[in-house]
């Protein structure tokens, strides 16, 4: 039996407390960045009041604290993503898209040449095209894109023709747009039967569908801290251990090294190699409580609460508006998340955002950094609402109230 | 849902709904100027026909939200046959109109002010986008670009 509460998650994140226009906030922008609860917050306010150090250079107490306790959380993150090779897998960026900028340039760079395809999808945020974009200029490689069928799944009727020259498949495990949860396992064993490596894109999933990289059997993920329940500045980029001994650096600095002389460097090993300068310490620890914060509500759990949601605001925005409001992204809840896309007929997404933000109610208006994917479906920009942990059936409730009001006053 | 009726006002939503002066020109003789929002994915093109030292014509197209082509709308009507030291008169005082909230002006600022949105008529509609700042940028979209495309004339 389990023992998830939405409404407990609610009560440990302080945000809920804000009023917005003489209404509680209706937060339903989890897919842009997540509230953290309370004891994220507290865990990086306690390491900047007793225990802030540099890390991996002191030898005093509370350097060897700082240190622990920011090795720590790539330990969390292993466990929570599964990594076979365990915290020595786990690298820590800015972000997501620092990630694949990384995955681009190291690997990339190192590993692709004139002729190489890059197959992504038609369903990609930006950070997911633009460094292969840059790659292309560099060193002139193929970027090819596997394209979205019209129910708003990746079309996969060609696959082993489009995987033909293909030496990285790098795709999204779910959809900042659609809500489309994306066939992970499928992708990675064809890719690897034509002798690609996969990439995947886990900003959305890993929070929200589960990230399980062993049982995937993929080769790269990118994600953020602060889309499951962690803080801003912080992403992570995991390899296969084999694969990132093989890359060189990405930046270059401090704490990236093994020696440096007049004549040259050494580069460090394992993930200081790509983690130059002073690394976002509290961040990390910050992730590190989110992880035992999403491990404790039991993140099956949690994906099952958003699905009921999902269902549920599916079946009354069908209802309420029908045709007037339409959903991009498929139809049910089959291998779909909780994120929904409206394009509300005849009001521009900003208008739509505009008056529900009179309610209180949290969306977030325009192309969401996927325009390819905007541009398939003929569309600027949609409203999107997405759900997290502590999403209520009360949020559907005044986002449909405030649809209405929108509907009404735009004629 | 008084904030929303300073934004949302009448003229705005009838500009909005049947947009003045849509279309194109043929260019040349017209002059084309194309202006982007990149964070929302507005898109103004604009077609200038400048004969002798006036704004004789000019159509638009593309797309964007009510504020967005509500204000072009009215831009079209204002400038449409107007002398071009007019026509950057009005960009100027438009421009003014959307730099500071009247709350935070001076007693002479707020005269000035009061005198600007006269000079502007319908085109004051709009003023109270300056309430909500990150909506600032698609009512001055059309002005920024017509700006764009007198200077490229010049």
């Amino acid at each position: 039996m389990s023992n998830f509460s939405a409404s407990r998650v609610r009560a440990d994140t302080p945000e809920f407390l804000r009023v917005i226009n003489d209404h509680p906030l209706t937060y339903l922008d989890s897919a842009a960045t997540s509230l953290p609860p309370r004891s994220v917050i507290e865990s990086m306010s306690r390491y900047y009041e007793l225990r802030h150090a540099n890390v991996h250079r002191g030898v005093y107490q509370t350097a060897n604290e700082a240190t622990d306790a920011y090795e720590g959380a790539r330990h969390a993150v292993a466990r929570f993503i599964n990594a076979p090779g365990g915290a020595d897998e786990i690298i820590f960026t800015k972000n997501a898209t620092e990630s694949f900028n990384l995955l681009a340039k190291s690997w990339g760079f190192t590993n692709l040449k004139t002729g190489d395809v890059v197959l992504v999808s038609e369903m990609e945020h930006h950070a997911n095209i633009v460094p292969w974009f840059q790659l292309r200029e560099v060193c002139g490689i193929e970027v090819r894109f596997l394209k979205v069928t019209d129910d708003f799944r990746l079309d996969l009727s060609t696959l082993d023709d489009d995987l033909r020259g293909v030496k990285l498949l790098s795709v999204t495990g779910m959809s900042n747009v659609l809500g489309t949860i994306n066939p992970l396992r499928e992708l990675a064993d064809a890719a690897h039967r034509h002798g690609a490596l996969i990439a995947v894109d886990a900003a959305q999933s890993v929070a929200h569908a589960g990230l399980d990289v062993t049982a995937l059997d993929i080769d790269f993920a990118a994600f953020s801290a602060h889309k499951m329940l962690g803080p801003t500045g912080l992403g992570v980029f995991w390899a296969r251990e084999a694969l990132l001994e093989a890359m060189p650096p990405f930046l270059g600095g401090g704490g990236m090294i093994a020696d440096v002389r007049t004549d040259g460097y050494l580069p460090a090993r394992g993930p200081a190699k790509f983690e130059a300068g002073t690394p976002p310490i509290a961040e990390a620890v910050g992730l590190s409580a989110a992880v035992r914060y999403l491990e404790a509500l039991s993140l099956n759990d949690v994906v099952a609460h958003e699905k009921t949601l999902t269902a549920d605001a599916l079946a009354r925005l069908e209802s309420n508006f029908s045709g007037r409001v339409r959903v991009i992204g498929p139809a049910t809840t089959e291998a779909r998340g909780g994120v929904i896309s409206l394009d509300v007929v005849g009001v521009h997404a900003h208008d739509v955002a505009q008056v529900l933000d009179e309610f209180g109610v949290c969306v977030r208006p325009g192309h969401h950094c996927a325009k390819p994917l905007m541009r398939r479906f003929g569309l600027v920009a949609t409203a999107r609402a997405s759900f997290g942990p502590y999403s209520l059936t009360a949020d559907t409730d005044v986002l449909i109230e405030a649809l209405e009001h929108a509907v009404k006053l735009f004629g | 849902m008084s904030n929303l009726d300073d934004l949302y006002r009448e003229i705005i939503l009838d500009h909005y709904r049947s947009p003045r002066n849509r279309g194109e020109l043929t260019s040349p003789p017209a002059h084309r100027v194309e202006g982007f929002n990149p964070l929302c994915g507005d898109e103004i093109t604009i077609d200038l026909l400048v004969e002798g030292d006036a704004v004789t014509n000019l159509k638009l197209s593309g797309h964007g939200c009510s504020i967005s082509q509500a204000s072009s709308s009215l831009m079209s009507v204002a400038v449409k046959g107007r002398p071009l030291d007019d026509v950057r008169h009005a960009i100027a005082q438009f421009r003014a109109m959307m730099l500071r909230h009247e709350s935070v002006l001076t007693e002479e600022e707020s005269t000035s002010q009061i005198e600007r949105l006269r000079e502007l008529g319908e085109i004051a509609a709009l003023a109270g986008v300056v309430k909500f700042p990150v909506r600032i940028k698609c009512a001055t979209l059309a002005w920024n670009t017509l700006s764009q495309g007198l200077d490229e004339l010049a």
